[in-house]
C-alpha cells in the first residue's frame, strides 16, 4: 500500500502539528519537591521529641526518646526484633495477597452479575461493622495458634477497601465508552476486558493502598489474640516489663512494614497504570 | 490527495441488493419520562449518501443518533437502517464516532484504532498489521505507539475516525465529531474529513450544531427544532465540493444562500 518511501512527507499538512512537550526535571529535584517538606517535618518532630524528654527528664520506662529507640534497635535486634519480624511480615504479605485476589475477584463477580451484587453488597457492608478485635479471638479458637488465623484476620481487614474501590471503579466507567464499544462489535466480555477492567485499575490500586496500611494492624490484632511470636506479640510481651524503648522499636518496624507494602503497591500501580499521572503523590 | 484511496474495505457497502435505503425514519418518537426528545421525525437517505442533522442543543440530535445505532429503543414509528429494523440489526450496521474522542488512555494510538478488528476475534498482531498502514494516510505516521494523552486534539479525532472506519460498517454515525476542537483546527479537520469521506463511499449521518459543518460535509441537511425535536426543514445541498477548497466552498454565494435558509429554519 503506502509502506515504501518512509521519508515521504506526510499526507497532509496537519501531520506537522506538534504533540504537547513534557518537561522532566531531575530525580533529586522531584524527590525534594515531593517529599522535602515531609522529611523536614519528621526531622523537626524527632528533635523536639528528644529535647522534650531531655528537658523534662521523662523516665525511660514512661516514654522512650529517639536515641533510646535507636539503642534498642541495636541492642535488641538479634535477640528480640529480627526473629519477630519474619512471622509478622509473612502474615502481612500472605494475608494481603489473599485479600487482593479475593477482593478483586469478588468485585469483578459482583460487577458482572447485578442480582448477586444486590444480594451480597449490603451483607458485605454489614460485615464490616463487626470490630476485628472481637473477631480475632474467635478465629484463634477456630483455627489455632499458628499462622492461619493471623493471615485470615489480615485478609479480612484488607479485602473490604479493595472490593469497594474495585466495584466503584468498575461501575463508574463512562457509559459513552461502552456505547462506543458496542457499535464496534464488542462482546460483553471484550467490553469488560478492554474498557471496564483497565478503567477500574486505578481505583483497585487506591483500595490496595488503603488496605496496605491496614495489613500491619490486622497482624498485630491477630497476634494479640493468641501467639508466641511476631512484632505484635513482642509489644504485648514487653509491656509488663516496661521495656518502653523496645516497644517503640517494634512499632517503628511495624510502620516500616506498612510503608514498604504501600510503596510496593504504588510501584505496581506505576508499572500497570502508566497512563495515570499522580502529580508526584505517593 | 488525488487518486490515493483510503481503501478500507466496504464490508459489504454494495452487498445486500434490493432497496437502496440507507437510513429511513418514519414518524419516529422518543420520550424519556415526560420529556419528549423526538416527535414525528421523518426523513430518508440513500445508501452512500451523507446527511447532516443540525439544530439547537437539547433538540434530541444525539438521541436520534443513538436510535439509528440501535443503542436505544424508540417509542413509535419505524427506523430502517439498510433494511434492519431491530436494535441488534441496526447495531450491526453502524459504527459511531463519539463527540469526545473517547480513546482508551491505556492503549496506544495504533491499539485504539484497531479495537474493532480485535473485537471480531482477530489477534492483536494481525490487527496491528492491518491497521498500521492507514496511519500515514491519516497524517499520523510515527505516532502509532504513542498514548492518546501525548497527541493533539486534532490527532486524537483522526485516530477516533480511523477506529470508526476500521469497524468496516456501512454506516458511519458522527456525533459532533469536532465539537471539542478550536475553530481553526475544526476547519482543518472538516476539510480533511471531506476528502477522507470522498475516498470511502459510506452512508454518513452527521450530527452537529455547526451549520457550516453540516452543509460542507453532507448532501442533505435536516434542520431540527428545539425540544421536542421535530424536522423543521430538509435542505438539498448539492454543492460541488470536488476540486474546491473548504474556503472556496464556504464563501461561495450558493453556500451562503443555503446557510441563510438553514439559519432561518433554526430560528
Amino acid at each position: 500500500m503506502s509502506t515504501q518511501a518512509p521519508e515521504q512527507p506526510a499526507a497532509d499538512a496537519m501531520a506537522a502539528e506538534a504533540p504537547p512537550i513534557r518537561k522532566r526535571s531531575s530525580v533529586w529535584v522531584r524527590f525534594w519537591r515531593n517529599y522535602g517538606l515531609a522529611l523536614l517535618f519528621v526531622i523537626a518532630m524527632i528533635v523536639i521529641w528528644q529535647l522534650w524528654i531531655k528537658i523534662f527528664d521523662v523516665p525511660k520506662y514512661l516514654f522512650a526518646s529517639p536515641t533510646a529507640i535507636v539503642t534498642s534497635l541495636q541492642k535488641d535486634w538479634a535477640r528480640y526484633l529480627e526473629p519477630n519480624i519474619w512471622p509478622t511480615l509473612s502474615e502481612v504479605l500472605i494475608g494481603f495477597g489473599i485479600s487482593v485476589v479475593v477482593g478483586v475477584g469478588l468485585a469483578i463477580i459482583l460487577h458482572l452479575f447485578t442480582p448477586l451484587r444486590r444480594a451480597v453488597y449490603p451483607l458485605l457492608i454489614g460485615s464490616q461493622t463487626i470490630p476485628i478485635v472481637v473477631l480475632a479471638p474467635i478465629l484463634v479458637i477456630l483455627l489455632g495458634y499458628g499462622l492461619l488465623p493471623k493471615v485470615v484476620i489480615v485478609a479480612l481487614i484488607c479485602f473490604f477497601p479493595i472490593v469497594v474501590n474495585g466495584l466503584d471503579g468498575l461501575r463508574l466507567v463512562d457509559d459513552d465508552f461502552i456505547a462506543m464499544m458496542r457499535t464496534l462489535d464488542a462482546t460483553r466480555w471484550s467490553i469488560f476486558r478492554k474498557v471496564e477492567f483497565p478503567g477500574a485499575l486505578p481505583s483497585i490500586f487506591s483500595g490496595m493502598r488503603v488496605a496496605a496500611t491496614f495489613a500491619a494492624i490486622g497482624a498485630v490484632f491477630g497476634e494479640w489474640a493468641g501467639s508466641s511470636q511476631g512484632l505484635g506479640y513482642l509489644i504485648q510481651a514487653s509491656t509488663p516489663n516496661l521495656q518502653t524503648a523496645r516497644i517503640f522499636a517494634a512499632i517503628l518496624l511495624l510502620t516500616l512494614i506498612a510503608m514498604a507494602l504501600f510503596g510496593l503497591v504504588s510501584l505496581l500501580e506505576r508499572i500497570f497504570c502508566p497512563w495515570v499521572s499522580r502529580g508526584g503523590a505517593l | 490527495m488525488g487518486e490515493q484511496s483510503v481503501g478500507v474495505n466496504g464490508g459489504g457497502a454494495v452487498a445486500s441488493a434490493g432497496s437502496n435505503v440507507g437510513i429511513a425514519f418514519q414518524g419516529v418518537g422518543k420520550a424519556f419520562g415526560d420529556v419528549v426528545a423526538l416527535d414525528g421525525v421523518t426523513f430518508e437517505i440513500d445508501r452512500n449518501s451523507r446527511i447532516g442533522i443540525v439544530g439547537p442543543s437539547g433538540g434530541g440530535k444525539s438521541t436520534l443518533l443513538q436510535l439509528t445505532a440501535g443503542l436505544l429503543e424508540h417509542d413509535v414509528g419505524t427506523i430502517n437502517v439498510e433494511g434492519e429494523t431491530t436494535t441488534e440489526g441496526r447495531l450491526s450496521r453502524c459504527a459511531m464516532m463519539p463527540q469526545r474522542d473517547l480513546l482508551l488512555p491505556w492503549r496506544t494510538a495504533l491499539d485504539n484504532a484497531m479495537i474493532a478488528i480485535e473485537n471480531r476475534g482477530v489477534t492483536k498482531k494481525d490487527a496491528r498489521a492491518k491497521t498500521r498502514p492507514y496511519f500515514e494516510h491519516f497524517g499520523l505516521a510515527k505516532f502509532e505507539d504513542v498514548r492518546p494523552d501525548a497527541l493533539s486534539g486534532g490527532m486524537r479525532q483522526r485516530v477516533s475516525f480511523l477506529r470508526t472506519l476500521m469497524a468496516e460498517k456501512d454506516i458511519l454515525l458522527l456525533d459532533e465529531p469536532f465539537g471539542a476542537l478550536d475553530s481553526i483546527t475544526r476547519g482543518q479537520m472538516q476539510e480533511w474529513l471531506l476528502r477522507a469521506l470522498g475516498d470511502v463511499p459510506r452512508t454518513v449521518l452527521l450530527v452537529t450544531h455547526d451549520v457550516d459543518e453540516a452543509l460542507l460535509l453532507s448532501r442533505t441537511v435536516v434542520v431540527m427544532s428545539a425540544r421536542p425535536g421535530r424536522v423543521v426543514r430538509v435542505i438539498d445541498v448539492g454543492l460541488q465540493t470536488e476540486g474546491h477548497s473548504r474556503r472556496e466552498i464556504v464563501t461561495s454565494p450558493e453556500f451562503i444562500e443555503l446557510k441563510e435558509s438553514a439559519l432561518e429554519a433554526i430560528e
